[in-house]
């Protein structure tokens, strides 16, 4: 089938979901309210980094309605997904200021609570480290004393005796030789704080433990297969017998890949014998107490010949992990194997590094760490463009990377695993009117500047990563598409139903897809993140399709009496190419064929479906050579604002983001989504940022002062997209669930230092951080 | 989650209110006042008021007057903040309201609980400083109408058993010609970097502000320079911030280096607007 | 005089129908609606008045039942989501892709049902002022704004 003809793919096709979200119908883990529920409260830490001298209970256990309280002492061992350095609660030291430190289990929460206020814990404070830059120097604290000792579960390079947890190194093309071909080169520091993801739907879980020993667990998570294994690794129980469910995920943004108050819940069920116990985070514990989103600390250093061709690239980007490693340690890699951003650059030495502060921990983000090194790399670009002379945008166009070029992991480039940037540049050249003034005074104090940003970002995924589908018939020729990815808003259930919907040339009303996932029953999907569901899921999907349409022409082939290959199928039906007439009605041999007599062929009609990542290898440790991903989703980015001179307040007029989709699937979904990220993106660029004190605490734990966008204070969207197809994809769908985040804070850096004529280095862009940027560059 | 234990009380009369409020203090339980109650209830949620009950007196008729006679307005302390603004008799005022928190807690925040809460910025103070009004409380010792700037000093000062029943403004006050900015960090719903409101009484301005320091003021000495037309107008601006009345905030919002700047530019586009500035 | 001194049987009038419950007078009208009633269609995001997942309306207004006692709400009545049916907004959300993970999709429905009820016709600076008491994390608020200008337009 062309292109031309493709009914479903391409549409807007109306979300599932909506119909249920738009009644308040639509149920999340936390909506789960039954009289016999018990209910868990967290103790948290008031310090970011000291010794637990003492934990009294005593006062909490004579609440009534308590049941359990639970301490590091009945936990299990350490935790971790790459390195184990967590424990579940904390254990002899806190690390970070809102670290877990007892849960206690009541008949409400209202008991809960007030139990959970009665702890003391006694402290004893420890010196902090409350920056990357801090961690890394030889004197600083130690936040892992005995972090060589850790168990590495994957390729990670923690250095025992500092604060490091991993440190991936790019080391391509001969930098020392690089420098000499360089008319003009530019250098210079950057900062990118930690913040968090602030889902609206803070996370939470359930966990019950049935007489057979099978452990249900119910959790706000975008994996569920994980906390499967992990609950089964750290509580040594068999995999089969720990069931997690995922209903619909109310936002997640990679903050809900992490598996943390699962290890938690589960304890507190055990504590009380099995009941179900249900634990909830409050708005401050999910900010601080539960993972957020990485720190970044960069140095850029750049070269170009006095024409603009950038030859060389050294860059130090400092990982901001927070007190354990979690994702962080995997970003810091995704970080390296993308460091330069789409540009060829044939010498790169680059130095990704992770470290542990007194920070709230890290996990995934949407970018997965691109937007921080994003922010470093095309600030430097723009401040070459100007020692340059250059036209940004120009210089960009000049240094797009491209089919032939090599990644700086060295992957070989195509336009199938590249796609188009010079096309992305050039669009978005028109669609923000670049050559009608890129600097405006508008004559009234104000000053209207556009600012431009490109992104890359290729997934960063096991090399092992496996998805599948499973699909089966209703009796009315109706399907059921049964798969594990979580639906947490972007809407790719409903576009995986149009993939199906497509290739069956079914009527998408008659595909059914359930919303919740249940790892006992739904095929295992590794993770729902690194935008991956459309790839991984899709590609089964169509490998269930196959197999479905094979199983349909086969038995058609006997009732019709032809060969298979003389059979179609499209509309419920299997019929003869030649004669559609000449047809059987699938609702006829779903279930099996029955002849007049009685006699049946057959059986049920099922379709199975599986994927699995190809051709992706670790990173090599000395130079990082390797493939870290199935291909690269890139384009361009840019940002019009309005300045006041005097006061450095600024409106953001436009954003716009011209990205290469491969393929757009839905159009109205794949915009939103695009849009979001480009919101989110804007929200973190302009306030977005946990305010630490000296003593490392976290003063803005609550929505009233960690500050979201909100309504209104949006500029105007544009999204475009061309389509170069990725061949390995589904109908050549590129991942861009997270990618419209990625380019937006640099985009409004470089406007804003346009405007200002200031270098903006420093992340969120408010009005006093200019202003005050500006002030000290005057002195 | 509240995990402190109250009593709710919704009198329907002043004299219900305050006997409640009396025979609570009898018994020794500590009884507030309770209007909107969004600031109480985060409050309390936090762990940070601590009380045995609340006196709800949004069912006292008195508390939720709104209407303009013998050249008043009376305004009742049980008002809503969106019914100031939705009839929006008093334009200033208005202005100040919509200042306040967003437009849904606003459906709950009240004139006379954003007066009394414990927050620094307290806005809607600020219409009613500049207008001189009156305010009646009620207490054991029966209702006394005081004006405002009489008992206003950094908190509205009034006895433990008394109450805001309404606040009464003159007709003359409410059409003047104002000025009145709003400055944040970054987003109109926060907290204020600075609030400044001014109005203009033939050639005498006067002005309020808040969020420079950590209560709501009108201070005379500042209204004096300001009106010392003669005096070149930085020197006047210099002089208010060598003598305002309590340090400049440092907080969250903004340091206090930068309000100090907001503030400074603030006067003086606003003192240009209202003409005060030569 | 109305008073709850103690956990107690109040009684609310929720989408219309009145309802017996306990509550304790510290109990917010969240939890009440929540916990009490089943009515999880209302949000808990922030317990603190920051987010308006919570919004429902009372006497026609919206209010964020996380900053509203349960025992406060009797005498007055009060429509959750689960009371709004099939009306244009929500329509409108539908059709304007106005939604993604949807957890503060209830809330928003609440408050622009009661804009467009209250001001049928509201202008761009009504809109803003209204909408941006609640908040979205993974829609732009541009959809969420179409679908309101949608319904007003009708």
């Amino acid at each position: 089938m062309t292109a031309e003809e493709m009914t479903i793919i391409g549409k807007s096709v109306n979300r599932k979901d909506a119909p249920e979200k738009v009644r308040g119908a639509a149920k999340y883990t936390t909506d789960y309210i039954a009289p016999d529920l018990l209910h868990a409260k967290l103790v948290t830490s008031t310090y970011a980094h000291a010794k637990i001298k003492s934990i009294n209970t005593n006062e909490a256990q004579k609440v009534p309605g308590v049941q359990a309280i639970v301490t590091a002492e009945y936990c299990p061992g350490i935790v971790g997904v790459i390195l184990e350095d967590q424990p579940m609660l904390a254990k002899d030291k806190v690390r970070y200021h809102g670290e877990p430190i007892a849960v206690v289990v009541a008949n409400s929460e209202y008991e809960a609570k007030k139990a959970a206020e009665l702890i003391q814990v006694e402290y004893e404070p420890l010196p902090v480290v409350n920056s990357p830059g801090e961690a890394i120097k030889p004197n600083a604290p130690l936040i892992h004393e005995n972090h060589g000792d850790y168990r590495r579960l994957k390729h990670v390079f923690p250095e025992p005796g500092t604060n490091i947890s991993n440190h991936v190194k790019i080391r391509k093309g001969d930098i020392g030789k690089a420098w000499a071909q360089c008319d003009v080169i530019v250098e210079d520091s950057f900062s990118i704080p930690q913040s968090d993801h602030a889902a609206l739907e803070p996370r939470n879980s359930r966990c019950e433990i049935k007489p057979d020993g099978r452990v249900i667990i119910y959790t706000s998570s975008q994996s569920p297969f994980i906390v499967r294994k992990l609950i089964s690794r750290y509580f040594n129980l068999d995999e089969g017998k720990v069931i997690v469910n995922t209903p619909l995920v109310g936002g997640a943004f990679g903050g809900k890949a992490a598996v943390h108050l699962e290890f938690l819940v589960y304890m507190a069920s055990y504590a009380v014998g099995g009941r179900m116990v249900k634990l909830v985070n409050t708005r401050e514990e999910d900010l601080i107490g539960s993972p957020c989103k990485i720190g970044l600390e960069a140095k850029v250093k750049l070269g170009s010949t006095k024409d603009g061709i950038i030859k060389a690239a050294e860059i130090t980007y400092l990982v901001d992990g927070g007190a354990y490693s979690n994702m962080g340690v995997a970003i810091t890699k995704s970080i390296a194997t993308d460091c330069t951003g789409p540009y060829k650059i044939e010498n790169v030495f680059c130095d990704a590094i992770c470290v542990y502060t007194n920070h709230p921990f890290t996990t995934s983000f949407r970018g997965f760490g691109h937007m921080e090194y994003t922010f470093a790399i095309e600030r430097t670009i723009d401040m070459l463009a100007r020692k340059l002379k250059h036209d940004p945008l120009e210089l960009r166009i000049k240094n797009a990377i491209a089919p032939g070029d090599t990644s700086p992991s060295l992957v070989g480039l195509t336009p199938s695993n590249i796609g188009n940037l010079k096309e992305c540049l050039n669009q978005i050249k028109k669609l923000i009117n670049w050559d009608g003034g890129r600097k405006v005074d508008m004559g009234n104090g104000k000053i209207r500047t556009k600012g431009i940003s490109c992104f890359w970002k290729t997934p960063s995924t096991p090399t092992d990563a496996v998805s599948g589908a499973v699909i089966t018939f209703n009796p009315d020729g109706s399907i059921n598409l049964n798969i594990g990815p979580v639906e947490l808003g972007v809407g790719s259930k409903t576009v995986l139903a149009q993939i199906l919907a497509e290739r069956l040339k079914w009527d998408i009303n008659k595909i059914h897809v359930t919303m919740e996932v249940n790892t006992e029953l739904n095929p295992v999907h590794w993770k729902t993140v690194a935008s991956m569901t459309i790839y991984m899921v899709g590609r089964a999907v169509l490998e269930a399709a196959e197999d479905l349409i094979s199983q349909l022409k086969s038995i058609g082939s006997i009732v019709l009496r032809c060969s298979p290959t003389d059979l179609d199928v499209a509309d419920g039906k299997v019929f003869l190419k030649e004669d559609p007439n000449q047809h059987l009605d699938v609702t006829e041999v779903v279930y099996g064929y029955k002849y007049d007599n009685g006699n049946s062929i057959g059986g049920q009609i099922m379709g199975r479906g599986t994927f699995i990542m190809k051709h992706l290898t670790t990173l090599d440790h000395d130079g990082g050579k390797g493939v870290p991903g199935p291909g690269w989703t890139l384009g361009a980015q840019a940002v019009e604002v309005e300045f006041d001179a005097k006061y450095c307040t600024y409106n953001i007029l436009k954003a716009v983001t011209v990205l290469d989709a491969g393929k757009v699937l839905n159009p109205k979904t794949a915009e939103g989504v695009v849009k979001g990220g480009m919101s989110m993106g804007l929200s973190f660029a302009t306030r977005e940022y946990f305010d630490f004190d000296i003593q490392g605490k976290v003063l803005n734990h609550n929505l009233r002062t960690y500050k979201i966008m909100r309504f209104g204070e949006n500029p105007q969207y544009i999204v475009n997209f061309i389509e170069t197809p990725q061949i390995d994809a589904p109908y050549g769908a590129r991942a861009f669930g997270e990618h419209g985040i990625i380019g937006m804070p640099a985009a409004l850096g470089n406007s804003l230092a346009a405007a200002s004529d200031t270098d903006l280095n420093k992340l969120p862009l408010s009005p006093e951080t200019i202003w005050k940027t500006r002030k000290e560059a005057a002195q | 989650m509240i995990t402190m234990d109250f009593a709710y009380y919704r009198p329907k009369s002043i004299a219900e209110a305050v006997n409640t409020f009396q025979d609570l203090t009898l018994q020794n339980k500590k009884a507030l006042y309770y209007g909107g109650g969004t600031e109480i209830i985060s409050m309390a949620r936090m762990n940070k008021l601590q009380f045995a009950a609340v006196i709800d007196i949004k069912e006292i008729p008195e508390c939720n007057v709104m209407q303009i006679n013998n050249q008043k307005l009376t305004i009742g302390a049980a008002v809503t903040l969106t019914k100031i603004c939705e009839t929006n008799l008093f334009p200033l005022l208005s202005r100040a309201a919509k200042a306040t928190a967003d437009h849904t807690s606003r459906d709950k925040i009240t004139v006379g609980g954003n007066i009394c809460g414990l927050i620094p910025y307290r806005e809607v103070v600020l219409p009613f400083l500049l207008c001189n009004s009156q305010v009646i409380l009620a207490g054991k010792e029966g209702q006394r109408t005081v004006p405002i700037t009489q008992i206003f000093d950094k908190t509205l000062k009034r006895e433990k058993s008394e109450f805001i029943v309404q606040i009464l403004t003159d007709r003359t006050f409410i059409d003047l010609p104002f000025e009145f900015v709003k400055k944040t960090k970054m987003e109109e719903i926060d907290y204020p970097l600075v609030t400044l409101a001014l109005i203009k009484l033939g050639d005498e301005i006067r002005a309020a502000v808040s969020g420079l320091c950590s209560f709501p003021f009108r201070s005379s000495r500042l209204e004096n320079e300001i009106n010392q037309i003669s005096v070149p107008l930085q020197t006047r601006i210099d002089n208010i911030m060598s003598n305002l009345p309590g340090p400049i905030l440092n907080n969250l919002q903004g340091s206090a280096e930068y309000r100090d700047f907001v503030f400074r530019n603030t006067l003086l586009d606003a003192l240009a607007k209202v003409g005060g500035a030569s | 005089m109305f008073q709850v001194l103690s956990k107690s049987l109040i009684e609310l009038e929720v989408n219309g129908e009145i309802k017996s419950i306990v509550v304790r007078p510290a109990d917010t009208l969240l939890f009440a609606l929540r916990e009490q009633l089943g009515l999880t269609g209302t949000k808990d995001a922030c317990g603190n008045g920051d987010c308006a997942a919570c919004t429902v309306l009372v006497d026609g207004w919206p209010v964020k039942s996380c900053l509203m006692l349960a025992v406060e709400a009797v005498g007055h009545k009060i429509t959750t989501i689960e009371g709004l049916k099939d009306i244009p907004i929500q329509k409108a959300f539908l059709d304007k892709f106005a939604l993604q993970c949807g957890y503060c999709t209830p809330a928003f429905i609440i408050n622009s049902h009661a804009l467009v009820t209250i001001h049928p016709d509201a202008n761009d600076e009504v809109i803003k002022e209204w909408l941006q008491s609640n908040l979205c994390r993974c829609t732009s608020y541009e959809e969420i704004k179409e679908a309101v200008k949608w319904v007003l337009g009708q």
